[in-house]
């Protein structure tokens, strides 16, 4: 199989039979079917997820790495399968590469524990986007605090496109670290990483992308980008909580000081001393996350039989859709690149008489459930004089009708304010 | 009452009638020139944030003046507090407080205090929506705080 009959999928990209796969949609909220446009957020999972938790733990369960008997050599070639599924699904050069964490957030930190602790120094600078989750910043705040470095920001314009003409003088020859989102999780951007790689290697820096927004909704290639690393949640892409992933060029992960210490991340072990285990294990003590990273293959799996090139294009119709409905309403203003071709799946909205907070108890009310608040990106969100904004995000199952019950639901709720 | 879904009628225990109205039209607004007390509470969580200032003379509240920006039942809670403790004597303003507090808790509140709170019970119907209860608490919470502040000067 090609590539691109990969991305393009085994499967034909059917919403209703989608749906069918998962069990949450059939329940109801408030009386009401559940519409569940918090993607962003966390997105719901398939039964063949759920399945391969169940299977694991009925017929697997075990230790890994550490066994000669059959359950534990079984838990072993599961876990490291579901690692070669996630490298060749962001298209990694090497398994190896692929570091199991617990989420995004733990990803970054690792990095900026190991990589940045040994690479930043006093007068160097970081560079992130003004338009990052608090994941991707609060790391770096603490990390330049404490090493007398400095931390900058890449600007973006009113609609939240990033201005990389003025990159070009932020990231310098004291830049060690450009850390930026694939796609912004409030505004929907998706950023020039390419670009930005290009300049971040021209002062010869290193580029982490987060892309716990852009991984499981559309086609991710990590050289085709040319990142240095790049970090991703499987909660957000079908998988279950607490399993994440840290990818990393294997020269520079092999450079790494270790994160964490214990079992399985050593190769030797004196009284007096230790060395270090190979890649990945060097950075993955103790015993894993084994049913989550299995169970993340089988999110991985069944992303890729339905081809991310049509999960793209069905939630950049949906947007489309939703842009077009949503600012047809007269009080609602949409944040971001008013462009539905320049954004992903993420609809961040204010209504000027209804507050969030209150607008998300009346969608809920009529079983839709929305993101309200900051948006763990508080900077930003009051960068546009807010403090709140609400938000829809988009997945694979959702549907037009959906979209329907969204803006039905707001103008249900003005209705019911102006009573 | 008129309009609402079916769906949205549920809400009305939440938004009574006298919490839309000081929501609408929140009451003592006004900035208080040097204040007593002045403080600020924000909830960055769901993006609330009130500034309240209060003037005390011969001790008891002589003005008293809220500003900021948050969610209904935020903004009329601020609003009810705002009427509740003008003319009140510190003492009086923390048995008010420590009777919300328990009036949203879900806890009892005797009849005098259920006097004294009057319009203010409306905020009771949060209790069926246990995430909104912060919104409700946040002004009442920010005044206990600044009044143990103010007497411990
Ligand atoms: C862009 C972005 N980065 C980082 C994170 C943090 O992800 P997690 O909470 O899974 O660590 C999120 C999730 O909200 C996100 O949207």
């Amino acid at each position: 199989m090609s590539d691109s009959t990969l991305t393009a999928g085994s499967r034909v990209f059917d919403v209703d039979a989608i749906r069918a796969d998962f069990p949450i949609l059939k329940r109801k909220v408030n009386g009401q079917d559940l519409v569940y446009l918090d993607n962003a957020a966390s997105s719901q999972k398939p039964s063949q997820v759920i399945k391969s938790l169940v299977d694991y733990y009925e017929q697997t369960n075990s230790n890994v790495h550490r066994g000669v008997h059959t359950l534990s050599i079984e838990a072993t070639d599961a876990y490291e399968l579901a690692r070669t599924k996630v490298a060749k699904f962001v298209n990694a050069p090497r398994s190896e590469e692929v570091i199991w964490t617990r989420n995004t957030s733990e990803s970054l930190n690792l990095v900026a524990a190991t990589w940045a602790e040994a690479n930043v120094g006093e007068g160097d600078n970081i560079v992130i986007t003004a338009m990052e989750h608090h994941s991707n910043i609060v790391p770096w705040q603490q990390l330049a605090f404490k090493k007398g470095a400095e931390l900058r920001y890449l600007a973006h314009n009113d609609d939240g496109v990033i201005d990389l003409d003025g990159a070009a003088s932020v990231i310098d020859s004291r830049t060690k670290l450009v850390s930026a989102t694939h796609m912004s999780n409030v505004l929907g951007t998706i950023n020039p990483i390419a670009e930005l790689a290009a300049r971040t290697h021209e002062v010869g820096a290193v580029i982490l992308v987060d892309a716990a927004q852009s991984v499981p909704h559309m086609p991710v290639d990590v050289q085709a980008l040319d990142a240095d690393f790049l970090c991703f949640s499987g909660h957000k892409m079908l998988a279950p909580t607490g399993i994440g992933v840290l990818w990393g060029k294997y020269e520079l992960l092999d450079e790494m000081p270790p994160y964490m210490f214990g079992g399985d991340m050593i190769l030797e072990v004196t009284y007096e001393d230790a060395n270090w285990n190979d890649l990945p294990y060097k950075f993955e003590a103790g015993t894993p996350n084994i049913a989550d990273a299995i169970a993340t293959g089988a999110a991985v799996d069944y992303l890729t039989e339905l081809g991310m090139d049509n999960v793209w294009n069905h939630e950049q119709e949906l947007t489309a859709y939703a842009m077009e409905q949503v600012l047809s309403l007269d009080n609602v203003k949409v944040l971001g690149p008013q462009d539905p071709a320049l954004r992903g799946g993420v609809i961040s909205f204010i209504h000027e008489t209804i507050h969030p907070h209150d607008l998300g108890t009346a969608l809920d009310q009529q079983g839709i459930a929305i993101r309200t608040g900051h948006h763990c990106a508080m900077p930003l969100v009051r960068s546009f004089d807010v403090v709140a904004a609400a938000r829809a995000s988009f997945y694979i199952y959702n549907t037009k009708s959906e979209v329907d019950a969204l803006v039905n639901g707001i103008s249900e709720t003005e209705g019911y304010f102006s009573r | 009452m008129t309009g609402g879904t079916g769906a949205l009628e549920d809400m009305n225990e939440l938004y009574e009638a006298i919490i839309l109205d000081h929501y609408r039209s929140p009451r003592n607004t006004a900035t208080v020139e040097e204040p007593d007390i002045d403080f600020e509470v924000n909830n960055p969580f769901c993006g609330d944030e009130f500034h309240i200032q209060l003037k005390v003379e011969n001790d008891a509240v002589s003005q008293v003046g809220i500003t900021g920006r948050g969610c209904a039942i935020s903004q009329a809670s601020a609003s009810l507090l705002a009427e509740l403790v003008k003319g009140k004597s510190a003492s009086e303003v923390e048995s008010a407080v420590s009777a919300v507090r328990r009036l949203l808790k879900g806890e009892e509140i005797t009849d005098a205090e259920a006097g004294i709170l009057g319009d203010i019970e409306a905020l009771g119907g949060v209790r069926k929506f246990p995430v909104r209860i912060k919104c409700a608490l946040l002004s009442w919470v920010g005044l206990g705080d600044a009044l143990r502040d103010h007497v411990v000067k």
